[in-house]
């Protein structure tokens, strides 16, 4: 009995999950062919050159060229989420605390130059703070410095650049923590006779770590793979590794150790998201791009 | 009482330079491409829209505008209904899958754009679709599509389904009444997810670097390649009408998201 009931609507069922199926093939299909294929394609090409062999790997972890850059990569992913911590959370609680149209104001502002291009923002660095640029002129008709500060063409320029790039993934997620926040337990630790600067670093702060983890994630990991940057304002002294990747195409022709070192910047990521899943749903740190 | 008011203007102080920070390199751009200099100086000596015409009368420039602003357009043709099937059957489908399928998804924003650069210039070489337009368009159409899937889905989940089982059980068929019923429901944040994808596909530089070339090379790879040589005012102005265009496209999706409220 009950078999003859649920057979027409299981038969329903199976041809709502194709139908489901079929609307999402396209897109997955573009993914597959252009995302999933090309990485495994690099890890194919990483091990496998007339044979399998980990010589890629080996050069990966033993030359000193690949180990300083993987080192400085870090360096300055972990400079630019500090430094844009440091800048973004301030704004993000001035932008929380205000009137709403005052807070969406000063996040409009901030996703101004979120939705300029990268390219376009290089630019605008090199111009700002090349030797005959608009600070060096500044600084030196106010006769603070003699000479023209090498401002750029190093590691500074780069951070300075990658900061102001990656700022917005910084507040937006700290920004949707702390509105979250219910204003009744501030009020309630002051009316418990706690002072402001108590109240913010007991209950505030606290309360609004998942927001910072959000944000320090997502600039961390847009930091690792950074390019246009380090490229255009590191003056070929800052080689971070996504240019270990291009070089080892573009000038060198060495396929495989280009795609053992795409191989490793991937699993340092996805390590990275792993870790930070099991505090924070990713969809947080994902949701606010 | 204080205290509490002067951090208030530490506060205030902090915010106000990193806005400042935020924002003057975005808009310098826009005096220098005025300018009548040959050297970058500031403020400009004169007035002047030299450099506006250097990029209007530039073959190379126009052409490598035209190849961007066709690989936008294709994109956002392609991405959009793309992601609308797909964000619709993630949304309604209660297929475990499909939770897979939703992170799939969004790989394009996880997976560092140098990897996905490099490895699609790999296998693009191997199906000989490096340095052609159709290349181009496809992995732009990869790039935008998380785009339209977030904010078709963000659409989605103030849409009730119910409405549509309604329109069903009255006799439409599923495609009638997603269109009469649930596409005009969600439809401001289509068009959003539709420019946004619009705005990634005319920004997208480093894909392009490794997979444009010939006369199919778009805007940014050139500003690239120029600004690795020199720093040319030309690119000023470049930059300030695509800037000009992005915000003008952004403001027309905040006004619409707003609209349908």
């Amino acid at each position: 009995m009950a078999t003859s009931v649920s057979d027409p609507s299981q038969k329903h069922q199976r041809r709502e999950h194709g139908l489901m199926l079929a609307l999402v093939s396209p897109a997955l299909l573009v993914v597959l062919a252009l995302i999933v294929l090309p990485v495994g394609w690099l890890a194919w090409q990483s091990i496998y050159h007339d044979g399998f062999t980990l010589e890629n790997y080996r050069r990966v972890f033993t030359e000193d060229i690949y180990w300083r850059s993987f080192a400085l990569t870090f360096q300055i992913s972990l400079a630019v989420t500090l430094i844009a911590l440091l800048l973004g959370y301030p704004l993000a609680y001035l932008a929380n605390s205000l009137p709403k149209g005052w807070g969406i104001f000063i996040l409009s502002l901030v996703m101004l130059p979120f939705w300029t291009s990268v390219l376009v923002r290089a630019y605008a660095w090199l111009v700002l703070l090349q030797r005959s640029g608009v600070i060096n002129q500044f600084l030196r008709h106010l006769e603070l410095v003699s000479e023209p500060l090498a401002l750029v063409h190093n590691t500074f320029g780069t951070v300075v650049a990658t900061v102001h790039i990656l700022l917005p993934f910084m507040v937006l997620p700290l920004y949707a923590t702390m509105q979250k926040i219910p204003n009744d337990l501030m009020q309630a630790g002051a009316s418990l006779g706690a002072s402001p600067s108590l109240t913010f670093l007991r209950v505030f702060l606290p309360l609004s770590l998942p927001g910072v983890l959000a944000g320090c994630t997502m600039v961390f990991v847009l930091c690792l793979g950074f390019y246009i940057t380090p490229e255009l304002l590191g003056g070929g002294r800052t080689v971070m590794v996504s240019m270990l990747v291009s070089r080892n195409v573009e000038l060198y022709n060495q396929f495989g150790a280009a795609s053992a070192v795409a191989v490793v910047l991937l699993l340092s990521v996805l390590v990275i998201f792993f870790a930070v899943s099991r505090f924070i749903s990713l969809d947080r740190v994902l949701g606010h791009k | 009482m204080m205290r509490a008011s002067s951090a208030r203007i530490v506060l205030y102080v902090i915010s106000v330079l990193v806005l400042v920070y935020l924002i003057v390199p975005v808009l310098i751009i826009v005096p220098i491409s005025f300018s009548s200099a040959r050297f970058l100086t500031f403020p400009p000596p004169s007035f002047s829209l030299r450099w506006y015409e250097q990029y209007f009368s530039s073959p190379a420039w126009m052409q490598a505008t035209r190849v961007t602003l066709t690989v936008a357009f294709l994109t956002v043709l392609i991405a959009t209904p793309c992601g609308v099937a797909a964000a619709y059957a993630v949304s309604q489908s209660r297929l475990r899958i499909m939770r897979v399928i939703h992170m799939a998804l969004l790989l394009p924003l996880v997976v560092p754009i140098i990897i996905t650069a490099v490895g699609i210039f790999f296998v693009y070489t191997r199906v000989g679709l490096v340095a052609t337009l159709p290349g181009l368009v496809l992995a732009n159409v990869m790039l935008g599509l998380p785009y339209v899937v977030i904010s078709v889905l963000a659409g989605l989940q103030s849409f009730d389904p119910a409405q549509e089982m309604v329109a069903r059980s009255l006799g439409m068929n599923r495609l009638r009444s997603f269109f009469a019923v649930t596409l005009p429901q969600i439809k401001s944040s289509v068009v959003a997810g539709g420019i946004f994808a619009f705005i990634s596909a005319m920004d997208e530089t480093i894909v392009a670097l490794f997979i444009s070339g010939g006369q199919y090379q778009p805007l940014t790879k050139r500003m690239f390649t120029a600004l690795r040589d020199e720093i040319d005012p030309t690119i000023a102005a470049i930059s300030t009408l695509m800037t000009a265009a992005s915000f003008m496209l952004v403001l027309l999706a905040s006004a619409r998201q707003k609209r349908s409220g």
